[in-house]
């Protein structure tokens, strides 16, 4: 029943995702912060295999930590993606391959530019200019495709965003409950109550 | 051979003799061709031949279930979207017109509106067979209604007597999603009815491998007080969305509209149309494509900062 959700606006990326951790009928944490932020300008929401998913993620955000250091400088965004991309790729004909669906959303700030990025656990990356993963998405990609506009206020993106969160809560059959919000535009990430 | 030929050429039935048709003897020869079909209404309960063996429910998975084995004899025909919806202005129904047997688009031009009679109207999606079937079968049940009664039959019995009928036959593979929509002397109705003998009243249904996406853009659109106009618009909008989206429907869309004086067809249309030309002149158009790419042409997301005025 995970479920995350992600969409463009005019210079910003929203990424949501539910907070809820679940082990077999049982919930087990309904607080649990599913997006990193891997750098001033980057964001990331991960679901899958437990276990997976956090090692994965913070293997990813000390690497682009690390690039960071050496360099002076961050990755841009559609580097990342293609960076995080590739270790998936590289694990995923072993036996320990990551099975984890990401979310990819940053603010480019050499082209002023949002960009997100749909990448799966098989390593298919796509830039999109909205994204979901989970049961979610049966319900949200139809309505986004209907309401997304790409020139949105930062006020009409997240009103699009609750439509798809409301959207959810009502016909799937658990309702992923509370859902932690976060933004990234030219002045960083920060983190909305919706 | 010549004895099957006999058997199936209506005007000679008369003729043969019983020891061919030993399994259809409950019946005189002069039912056959007089009910169209539906001689088993002669045994006053609703009937129906299942094959020979031991257990007809497991001999019929056995040939058809394409999941466990996907060479199966038999490949049933799933995978659609349905929509009805209830508002002020009466009852919307839409459907695609894809057929699938496994991933094979069989059809692309099904027919997924059932016209029972003038106020009364199926869907279909599940089995196409099943449901055409005993939805024409219904209607027959109506008829006799109306005659016994001298009044036509509420939407609510209807789907009743739908429902009844399929639970009978719980657990032999029958496959059917319906939603029975209509006008009676409450005004408008839609009822589900499955076959697993669910029958649900409700203002709004969407049934089939598509519904969640149809469900996405009619729930949001979705008011009691849409005006005729807009709704149509929104059954087309709705069934666009799941045929865009779900690899299991698409090819056209058809829309009725039922209102006091009964069910009117509005149209077919193209989804590929719909898509980038949008549904054209009719009500409630919005005169553009309906895809993502054709409404926000030319519109972007970057926000470079504004040039520094020039000295």
């Amino acid at each position: 029943m995970e479920t995350s959700f992600a969409l463009t606006g005019k210079g910003y990326v929203i990424v949501a995702a539910d907070t809820t951790a679940i082990r077999s009928i049982v919930k087990m944490q309904i607080d649990q912060d599913k997006i990193k932020e891997l750098s001033p300008h980057l964001l990331m929401a991960y679901s899958g295999e437990p276990g997976d998913t956090v090692q994965f993620a913070e293997y990813v955000e000390r690497n682009i930590r690390l690039y960071q250091i050496r360099n002076l400088y961050p990755l841009r965004p559609a580097a990342a993606a293609s960076w995080i991309r590739r270790s998936i790729a590289e694990t995923l004909r072993t036996r320990n391959a990551y099975s984890v669906n990401l979310l990819l959303g940053g603010y480019d700030t050499s082209s002023h530019t949002p960009n997100l990025y749909w990448i799966d656990y098989m390593g298919t990356v796509v830039e999109v200019p909205f994204a979901a993963h989970g049961y979610g998405s049966y319900f949200a990609l139809s309505l986004l495709d209907r309401y997304h506009d790409p020139e949105a206020s930062l006020e009409e993106g997240l009103a699009t965003l609750k439509r798809c969160i409301d959207e959810v809560s009502k016909r799937l059959v658990v309702d992923p409950g509370k859902y932690k919000v976060k933004v990234v535009d030219k002045d960083g990430i920060r983190e909305v109550e919706i | 051979m010549n004895s099957i030929l006999q058997r199936y050429s209506g005007s000679n039935a008369g003729g043969l003799s019983k020891s061919t048709i030993d399994e259809d003897n409950d019946f005189s020869d002069a039912m056959w061709g007089s009910e169209a079909g539906f001689g088993t209404l002669a045994k006053g309960v609703p009937g129906f031949v299942v094959p020979s063996v031991p257990d007809p429910a497991a001999f019929l998975r056995l040939h058809t279930d394409d999941h466990a084995d996907p060479s199966c004899r038999i490949k049933i025909q799933h995978g659609t979207t349905t929509l009805a919806f209830r508002f002020q202005g009466g009852v919307i129904v839409a459907v695609d017109s894809r057929a699938t047997a496994g991933s094979y688009v069989a059809s692309g031009t099904v027919k997924k509106v059932i016209e029972i009679n003038p106020y009364l109207l199926g869907t279909m999606a599940g089995g196409a067979a099943d449901c055409q079937y005993w939805e024409t079968y219904l209607g027959m049940h109506c008829r006799l209604h109306e005659l016994r009664n001298r009044e036509r039959i509420s939407v609510s019995a209807a789907s009743k007597y739908l429902s009844n009928l399929v639970y009978s036959y719980k657990g032999m593979g029958l496959s059917m999603g319906t939603m029975i929509c209509g006008w009676d002397k409450t005004g408008p109705a839609v009822f589900y009815v499955d076959s697993d003998g669910t029958r649900l009243k409700g203002d709004l249904f969407s049934v089939g491998s598509g519904s969640t996406f149809a469900y996405g853009v009619l729930d949001q659109g979705y008011r009691w007080d849409l005006t005729d106009e807009e709704a149509q618009e929104l059954g087309r909008r709705s069934i666009y969305a799941a045929g865009h989206r779900d690899a299991f429907s698409g090819n056209t869309c058809n829309l009725y509209h039922v209102k006091e004086d009964g069910w009117k067809f509005i149209g077919n249309y193209d989804i590929t149309k719909l898509h980038y030309e949008g549904p054209g002149d009719v009500a409630g158009s919005p005169g553009h494509g309906y895809g993502y790419d054709m409404r926000v042409e030319g519109r972007s997301s970057a926000n470079p900062p504004e040039a520094p005025a020039q000295a």
